[in-house]
């Protein structure tokens, strides 16, 4: 039953890195990137399911937070502007 | 896993993952993927983080993983929303179906 959700996420990441991959503006690769570190979290709360030890949802909190400062000093670098503006 | 309902819910939101992700590889345009895979991807995500929290119960994992549904509710709109705003600021246009683009009309003002 979990390999089967584990499948699901991994294609859902192999779509994201197509994106990635063929995207023809930056947005688009930017846009993918976002979406695959939500799909990470998902994934690390299951795993954290599957082995019965909660440190995973440390590391999923982790990047939940990392990803979110990483997007959004991709979309101020991509407004154009300095960041203390 | 034995609860059925975190079954449930685990299984609703990686379907709703997985849509939302075929939605970036099928629409036209930045605005529309930005659209449609942020949206539900965020949904999925945070029902697979609530089944996970029915699996483990009020415990310290549990509680974690309510902390996380706050974190992606909370980050995951606001990166989208910058990302649509940085993208649009920066001219990359629309796809040629689109019907509207106020953000347009109210920079023209």
């Amino acid at each position: 039953m979990m390999t089967v959700f584990f499948v699901f996420l991994l294609i859902g990441t192999f779509m994201c890195q197509y994106r990635i991959m063929v995207g023809p503006t930056p947005p688009d690769r930017m846009v993918a990137i976002d979406i695959m570190g939500i799909l990470v979290v998902g994934f690390c709360a299951l795993y954290s399911v599957r082995t019965g030890r909660e440190f995973y949802l440390y590391i999923a909190i982790t990047w939940a937070i990392l990803s979110f400062v990483g997007t959004l000093a991709l979309a101020k670098f991509l407004e154009g502007r300095s960041f203390d503006e | 896993m034995s609860n059925h309902v975190a079954i449930g819910f685990i299984t609703v939101g990686v379907i709703f993952d997985l849509l939302g992700c075929l939605g970036l590889v099928r629409l036209p345009d930045v605005y529309n993927r930005l659209q449609a895979a942020t949206k539900s991807v965020t949904l999925g995500t945070c029902m697979v983080l609530f089944g996970v929290f029915l699996e483990f119960g009020f415990t310290a994992g549990g509680a974690k993983a309510l902390l996380c549904i706050l974190f992606v509710l909370l980050t995951s709109p606001t990166a989208a929303h910058a990302l649509a705003r940085g993208s649009h600021v920066s001219g990359f246009k629309l796809w040629e179906g689109s019907v509207m683009d106020k953000l347009e009309e109210d920079k023209g003002e």
